[in-house]
């Protein structure tokens, strides 16, 4: 049989409550009803996952969609061997076999032929028929499914359908507000709070030009990144420039301005 | 699109008031039209043809028409159409001068020089150095009376654009000065001169080539202000050049914020705490009170005479400190920004000028220090940037020591390393950053201690004539004009409401209404049939100004149709790695064969199929057709009306060229009693004369109910059968109307709207024109909106968007 425990989250991860969000997903869990997170990149959604993973103590089975994926990534398929064929279950029907909380990460990547085969799954029928093999699973009582994405990328082409998003309940994340940011990033890395706050700060600046050349600005794990740089030695305008800048934008007017959003922050 | 504007009618008209013969005028008139009829108003265009009449009879010959009617509308788009009767003055002068030779180049660069001036005071200054240098250099070779022509002119023209991209208007200024007194008597020297020839010619350009260019550094600007400070403007230079009796100091007001042209980057020697010496050499104590002069770098030199040589800037090397240009206006924005944020405005009336002076001091400090608190590093430029008066540098005796000391009061409050040992100066020093302590105080507050600061060290002699002025110029700080109000001045507010285009009251013909709730956001339920929406088709114009407004954007209408062309439906697209499929993919195959015969496990999506790659899209644009429409758009001689209409249009044409199913709707609102929805084009009318007709009459007036419009939109876009369904909302303000006394009621209501289109699969998309949208789009549209900052970009933006949305 399947080893339940190598998907159980092994140590408690850190995770800041933003508002009562745990208490929610709990309650959602109880009930086994589907979960979807929203919210920008780098945000918490994969970590408030994980975490309540391991507060509830159910393995957890995390899946990165892709527009390549096809129904059978998900599902499972026949492989060839040397003496015949072998079936091999997908991600999705091991977490309903196992009882394991299955997490489609960027679900609005996969196509939307892909994304049908979780209706069934998100119902009140809570199966999952295979047609290849012919086999029909009934989810373990513990499965659920969890779904996040990114509005940020959202257009009308790459949307989900309606069909499918009333079929969870759901969670819209966004970045923390600043004193909460600064004490997640400092909890995370060690990194002194000051520091911190002055990291979330100069997030904050690209935040505030999201539109006006930035599609995004910049994530907290981005913060945590130049957080575990200052911590390791790297000076802070290096950090800053390496973790925060560079990686967002390549328009020399924004990345000038951010360059001297850090040197403003950190005189 | 338009095959129609060449044979207009009104061609044929526009040729007879141009009045002329020449046929090499002929050959290119459509062309120069097109540009002209895109970008001048209609007064504007018969001015326009009025000039070339002028300028055709000016006995030249072609040449200069032909340079008049190719750079003038170019021309005018950087500055304005208002620019012109000065520029047919110059052309008279020329004329009447025996330098008529000179028109030609003149006109020639005329289009490049108006875009890099930019405004009409800044082309007039460059016409009258033109006119300086016309005056003093013609006809005076060896004194002799002749009509000689000025030799260094024409070349000046020629130069010009070149000169202007590198030099502000204060720099080609000196540059042409220093020529003319070197060369008037010389006119083959002269003519090296100015055609950039001579190696002296170069160096002085290079010497007055310093300093950062605010159009150079706008974006960057606007990117800090809203970046770092939330905070946004428009950004209007001055010239620092030409007000000599008193240097201009930034500000800002309803226009914008006012900002110098040029800043030169400051070189200080790098103490620990720098101290700049903005002031060139002999300029120290002042006899008199002369009005405060701003001579950093560039903004307040002296023209160069003649051989003497010219305070050169030093050379960065050692133990040297620079500031850029691009610091200097972050700073003097910083300062701004904390005055926008922070300071009240105080009655002025009961303060003496030498009170006031001492309350700015104080309050600029307030802010700066409010302003270094969120971001630390500014203390370092500020204070590179404030001068550090000598504590003895002023006798009380004989002068008048106010300034001084306030300047050093002000060094004190922000320079924890000042030195300074007044004790009256360290007591007020104390007091204020124990103000400062308990969290922001007030210009009030503030106040009351500068007053107290002016009482105890008041002397006899600040009322001397002769004023201590060495280091007591603060030159990134602005004139503090929005500190002040005055109660004799005529205090009440400035007009009411602007005209109204539509009479309300006016006829509603048409169908009965439809009703519809509206969102109580405070009790969280509907208020059933609250609304009142009057669907009506709109009023008709002519089309054939859309096909005028598609003519202008010609060369953008190139653009997007190669844009539009990718995205067309391919009819088939190729899906790989297909477990099932309709065809072996062989690549595939192969490499799944090998890995098999290798003994590793093969990939088994060896298949690929084909899809139809359809768009079955259907579109809605709503346009809110509110009074504040007939704004003109930013930086734009344009309403947002007509950028709108010009935008819609683009669109309109984008969208038939790809074959989506396509609506066009406008509304506005006064109270929910009278919501009224104007149908513009519907699914099954194409974009053809009728739906041009109705864009070109599109009016502004009334209020934005926006909910209730795109309920009422919903009504026939949910109707269709499309895969997708997009509502694109095309709006410059927030949802309001007059009944509704609550701002966050209707905001509220169309956040509701929104939800309710989501659920019956329709995507909304706002496109807002709003400058301040940042504080309430997102509560209503999440992620799903776009501002456009720069209006008079839309025409072009809208259609990309489209696209971009939809690929
Ligand atoms: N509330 C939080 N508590 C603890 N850590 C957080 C929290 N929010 C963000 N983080 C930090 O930010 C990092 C990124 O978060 P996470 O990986 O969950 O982002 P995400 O929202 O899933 O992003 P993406 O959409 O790109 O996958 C985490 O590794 C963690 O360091
Ligand atoms: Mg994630």
């Amino acid at each position: 049989m399947i080893d339940k425990d190598q998907y159980k989250v092994q140590q408690e991860p850190f995770y800041q409550q933003q508002k009562n969000e745990v208490a929610l997903y709990e309650a959602a869990y109880r009930n086994r009803l589907p979960v979807m997170v929203k919210g920008p990149t780098g945000c918490g959604k994969s970590r408030f996952v994980e975490y309540m993973a391991w507060k509830l103590g159910k393995p957890l089975i995390t899946v990165a969609c892709n527009e390549d994926m096809t129904a059978s990534d998900l599902v499972g398929r026949y492989l060839l061997e040397a003496n015949g064929t072998r079936w091999l279950d997908g991600p999705l029907t091991t977490a309903a076999r196992i009882g394991a909380i299955c997490y489609l990460d960027e679900i609005v990547e996969a196509r939307q032929d892909t994304t049908v085969v979780i209706h069934p799954l998100t119902d009140h029928r809570r199966t999952l028929p295979l047609d290849k093999k012919g086999e029909l699973i009934r989810a373990h009582p513990d499965f659920q499914l969890v779904i996040s994405y990114n509005p940020g990328y959202q257009t009308l082409m790459k949307d989900l359908k309606q069909s499918t998003k009333q079929r969870f309940t759901a969670f819209d994340f966004d970045y923390p507000d600043a004193a909460l940011e600064a004490q997640i990033v400092a909890q995370e890395t060690g990194m002194d709070e000051t520091v911190a706050a002055q990291l979330v700060k100069i997030g904050g600046v690209a935040r505030n030009l999201k539109g006006h050349g930035l599609d995004e600005g910049i994530s907290t794990r981005l913060l945590v990144y130049a957080a575990t740089l200052i911590k390791d030695g790297v000076a802070p305008a290096d950090a800053c420039r390496m973790a925060l800048v560079r990686p967002i934008t390549d328009d020399a007017d924004i990345r000038e301005t951010l360059d001297h959003a850090v040197d403003a922050t950190f005189a | 699109m338009t095959e129609t504007v060449y044979q207009h009618p009104l061609m044929a008209a526009y040729w007879r008031q141009l009045d002329t013969r020449f046929p090499q005028v002929e050959a290119v008139f459509d062309d120069v039209m097109a540009e002209a009829l895109a970008v001048l108003t209609r007064a504007g265009l018969d001015a326009y043809l009025e000039a070339g009449r002028v300028i055709g009879k000016l006995g030249r010959g072609v040449e200069p028409l032909l340079a008049f009617l190719e750079e003038w509308p170019s021309a005018a788009q950087a500055v304005g159409e208002s620019a012109l009767p000065a520029v047919m003055a110059l052309i008279q002068r020329l004329q009447k001068s025996p330098n008529g030779r000179a028109i030609t180049p003149f006109l020639q660069t005329l289009a490049p020089v108006a875009r890099r001036l930019q405004s009409e005071d800044q082309l007039q200054h460059y016409l009258d150095i033109a006119l300086d240098l016309k005056a003093r250099t013609t006809g005076s070779i060896h004194g002799h009376h002749t009509t000689f022509p000025s030799p260094g002119l024409p070349e000046f023209f020629a130069q010009a654009p070149g000169l202007l991209a590198q030099l502000s208007i204060a720099g080609l200024g000196n540059w042409v000065e220093y020529g003319i007194r070197n060369y008037r008597g010389h006119p083959e020297r002269q003519k090296d001169y100015f055609s950039l020839q001579s190696a002296d010619s170069r160096a002085v350009l290079q010497r007055e080539r310093h300093g950062t260019l605010l159009i150079d550094v706008e974006r960057k600007l606007d990117l800090y202000l809203r970046g770092l400070w939330q905070d946004h403007d428009h950004l209007v230079p001055y010239s620092t050049a030409f007000d000599e009796i008193r240097k201009p100091i930034p500000y800002y007001d309803k226009l914008g914020i006012r900002l110098p042209d040029v800043y030169d980057d400051l070189i200080l020697p790098s103490s620990p705490f720098p101290h700049p010496n903005p002031l060139p050499e002999g300029e120290g104590e002042k006899a008199e009170p002369k009005p405060i002069e701003r001579e950093a770098g560039g903004e307040g030199r002296t023209r160069p005479s003649p051989g003497a040589s010219h305070h050169p800037l030093p050379q960065a090397g050692e133990g040297k400190t620079v500031i850029s240009g691009l610091d200097r206006y972050r700073a003097a924005l910083a300062h701004i920004v904390g005055h926008r944020r922070w300071s009240d405005a105080q009655v002025a009336d009961n303060w003496s000028p030498f009170q006031r002076m001492a309350v700015e001091f104080f309050e600029d400090c307030r802010v700066e220090t409010l302003l270094i608190r969120a971001y630390p590093g500014l203390r370092k430029l500020f204070l590179a940037l404030h001068p550090k008066p000598l504590e003895t540098a002023c006798d009380p005796e004989t002068t008048s020591c106010l300034r001084h000391r306030m300047a050093m009061l002000s060094r004190a409050l922000l320079d924890p390393a000042h030195g300074y040992i007044d004790a009256d100066l360290l007591d007020t020093v104390q007091r204020f950053h124990a103000v400062m302590a308990h969290g922001e105080s007030s210009t009030k507050e503030i106040a009351a201690l500068a007053l107290n600061y002016v009482a105890k060290t008041r002397r006899q002699s600040d009322q001397f004539a002769r004023v201590h002025f060495a280091d007591t110029v603060v030159d990134y700080r602005d004139d503090n004009r929005q500190l002040w109000k005055f109660i004799e001045a005529g205090d009440e507010e400035d007009a009411f409401d602007e005209p109204r285009k539509i009479e309300p009251g006016e006829e509603i013909h048409g169908l009965p209404p439809r009703h519809y709730p509206e969102w109580d956001y405070a009790s969280q339920t509907y208020r059933p049939d609250w609304v009142s929406v009057y669907e009506a088709l709109h009023p008709h114009g002519n089309a054939a100004d859309i096909d005028r407004l598609l003519a202008k954007h010609g060369a953008l209408a190139k653009r997007l149709k190669k844009m539009l062309d990718l995205l067309k439906p391919q009819d088939k697209v190729r899906i790989r790695y297909q477990e099932e499929g309709s065809e072996l993919d062989l690549d595939v195959a192969l490499r799944a064969l090998i890995d098999f015969k290798g003994g590793a496990t093969p990939d088994p999506r060896i298949n690929m199929s084909h899809r139809t790659d359809g768009r079955d899209i259907a579109v809605m644009l709503l346009l809110d057709l509110s009074e504040s429409l007939n704004d003109k758009a930013a930086g734009s001689e344009q309403t947002i009306l007509e950028l709108s209409q010009e935008a819609v249009s683009l669109l309109a044409w984008a969208i038939e060229k790809l074959g989506d199913a396509f609506a066009i709707a406008g509304f506005h609102s006064n109270t929910r009693h009278d919501v009224r929805y104007l149908h513009i084009k519907g699914y099954g009318e194409a974009f053809d004369d009728d739906v041009k007709a109705r864009l070109a009459a599109m009016q502004a007036g009334w209020s934005t109910r926006m909910g209730a419009a795109m309920r009422h939109a919903a009504h026939t876009l949910g109707a269709r059968r499309a895969d997708k369904k997009l509502m694109l909302i095309l709006t410059d303000g927030r949802p309001s109307d007059v009944d509704a006394h609550d701002e966050r009621l209707l905001v509220e209501d169309a956040r509701q709207a929104v939800k309710e289109l989501d659920r019956d699969n329709i995507f909304t998309y706002c496109i807002s024109l709003d400058p301040k949208a940042d504080e309430y789009v997102s509560d209503i549209f999440g992620r799903q909106f776009s501002v456009i900052d720069r209006v008079e970009r839309l025409p072009e933006q809208l259609p990309q968007l489209f696209m971009a949305l939809t690929k």
